[in-house]
């Protein structure tokens, strides 16, 4: 019998649904290699116990022939999503043993459709970082090793310890957040299939907020059927946001497998920058001999202003941050260090709270929003938004998605980029547009690289296009026939 | 525009942010580069462009003004560092 947490959740969910094994059998087996894998620092909280008796009451509704779409699946959760009566830290010391009082809608739609929450899972302070370095639980280690070399490599981020946990079978999939590229750059460090939807497709309340005009959930999973799966249960509208789109849910798995012929594919010629590994280049070169031959028309196209967004988020998003991270004060939850008078309670909170990188965005933010500058920065970053916003419109005139790599390199060392803040932020280079504009990307795994490592492809479509996306990203993952696994050194 | 020391430490004390000297130093310098490279933006034309405030464009829908949770004390204040009789208990602010 296949070991059940190499499943894929698709063929997990049925295989439940079948009784071929039971939830709890399933949960149990996660657990274990869970706890056999804490050398990856995937989970900042394994939730055993909730698990079980998850996976039981699953059992039981499974029995009795009822359950939902994911009914008995064993899901890792970002920790930046409110999960109710279970510590949720958002990766920062500043959040203390906060245990919420309240479930996150994304959540509680999984939990609504049957899934099994097996633990929270590690990521960058705040969802700040492309490495998961800058969590004060310490980094997540990716499962990938690179054939020259046995030193860590980093798993990407924010989420990365839901890239690594799905990498490494600890789960059949994970939620996570997408600020700038925290779902799709570490889905391609790890192989994985990560999928940032439109804006205001998953709502945002109950989640930990960083930049509230760019957040957006999503899944990561091993398989593109998975993360449709996971996005339609996750997706929905909610008046407790107010961004949530009063749309309704398609039935994404039903994308995936379908023809991609006649759709007209996109290749932003921007993209293409300097210094740019030869592997990735040929690796977006086969991605579109491979929608070529699936019957797409491949269509060259032009996103003039692509090399202004990430200066133009280093605005926007830290201005954002300042503010929504102003209610960490030490008064009505998370950590407090006491002093003398308020003012001294507040800053020594939040300077012993928040970590380097938190306090430097939050600096940026307090900087461009301040007397005198405003205009100079954080209007021009609006009004710069604007135009990546329009070159896109222009684009899809034009074609119905856009492909292009994931990210700039493959997985790097630990520590590797750590001393220059914008040599880090860069990796988000070809993410943070789609960020910018609202529009749904996913993430492919294309091939590996000459050092056995994963690289991805991205797919941009359409706001609310979630759909030919999937029908794209089908069609890459089945032409690519991706099935290299991580080989278990931990 | 490179921002110095003094600068940096204004902009903490807005932030509630409270730093030793010499990590003010450092940070002088690394807010400078990031600004640095922020001043690429200069570069595009934006005049007559609408600030883009929304990612998507659709008008923030309206309620009715009702009442929809309240009366829970108890799960509010259930994570405070100090609570007591129903309230946060923070540092005294008026003598």
């Amino acid at each position: 019998m296949t070991t059940l947490t190499d499943l894929s959740l698709t063929d997990a969910v049925a295989g439940l649904r079948s009784r071929a094994f039971s939830s709890r059998e399933l949960t149990e087996a996660h657990l274990q290699v869970i706890a056999e894998s804490r050398a990856l620092n995937a989970f900042v909280l394994e939730t055993p116990d909730t698990a079980l008796a998850m996976a039981t009451a699953s059992d039981e509704r499974l029995t009795r022939g009822e359950g939902g779409p994911l009914e008995g699946a064993t899901l890792g959760v970002k920790d930046l999503f409110c999960t109710k009566g279970v510590r949720s830290t958002a990766g920062s010391r500043i959040l203390g043993n906060f245990i919420p009082t309240y479930e996150s809608t994304v959540t509680a739609n999984l939990w609504r459709d049957g899934a099994v929450l097996l633990g929270k899972l590690n990521m960058d302070e705040f969802a700040m970082g492309s490495s998961n370095e800058t969590s004060a639980f310490g980094p997540v280690i990716n499962p990938w090793r690179s054939s020259a070399s046995n030193r860590p490599l980093a798993p990407g981020g924010s989420s990365g310890g839901s890239a690594a946990a799905v990498a490494a079978n600890l789960a059949l999939a994970a939620t996570a957040t997408d600020t700038g590229g925290s779902i799709r750059q570490p889905a391609s460090l790890t192989g994985t299939v990560g999928v940032k939807p439109t804006y205001g497709r998953c709502s945002r309340w109950g989640v930990v907020a960083f930049a509230s005009s760019l957040d957006q959930a999503g899944p990561i999973t091993r398989s593109v059927a998975d993360a449709a799966l996971m996005l339609k249960s996750m997706s929905g509208h909610d008046p407790k946001d107010s961004t949530s789109l009063p749309v309704e849910t398609p039935d994404f798995p039903s994308f995936v497998g379908k023809s991609v012929k006649g759709l007209r594919i996109g290749v932003p010629r921007e993209y293409r920058v300097e210094g740019m590994p030869a592997e990735i280049d040929a690796l977006w070169t086969r991605g579109v001999e491979w929608l070529r031959d699936a019957g797409c028309e491949i269509v060259d196209v032009s996103l003039p202003h692509t090399k202004y967004a990430l200066p133009a988020y280093y605005i926007i998003a830290p201005a954002e941050a300042s503010s929504n991270l102003a209610r960490y004060d030490g008064m009505r939850y998370g950590a407090r260090v006491e002093g003398p008078t308020l003012s001294d309670v507040y800053q020594l909170t939040r300077s012993a709270g928040f970590g380097d990188e938190v306090k430097r965005r939050v600096l940026i933010g307090t900087y461009v929003l301040s007397a005198g500058y405003y205009d100079a920065y954080y209007l021009k970053a609006l009004k710069v938004r604007r135009r990546i916003a329009d070159d896109f419109t222009q684009a899809f005139e034009k074609v119905d998605a856009l492909l292009t790599p994931t990210a700039p390199s493959a997985a790097f060392g630990l520590g590797e980029n750590a001393a220059d803040p914008i040599a880090m932020y860069l990796n988000d280079i070809f993410t943070v547009t789609v960020n910018l504009a609202g529009l749904p990307g996913i993430s492919v795994p294309g091939g590996l690289d000459a050092q056995g490592l994963p690289l991805g492809l991205q797919l941009i479509g359409r706001a609310l296009d979630e759909g030919t996306l999937f029908s794209l990203a089908g069609a890459v993952e089945k032409a690519a026939a991706f099935t290299a696994r991580p080989e278990r050194w931990w | 525009m490179a921002i110095d020391v003094d600068t940096v430490r204004k902009v903490a004390n807005l932030a509630q942010i409270r730093e030793p000297d010499a990590r003010l130093e450092a940070l002088a310098g690394e807010l400078s580069g990031i600004l640095k490279w922020i001043e690429q933006l200069d570069e595009v034309d934006t005049d007559g462009v609408e600030p883009m405030t929304s990612a998507v464009a659709v008008a923030l829908p309206m309620r009715e003004d009702l009442v929809t949770e309240g009366g829970d004390a108890a799960g509010i204040l259930a994570n405070a560092p100090k609570a007591r009789n129903n309230f946060f208990v923070v540092p005294k602010v008026v003598e």
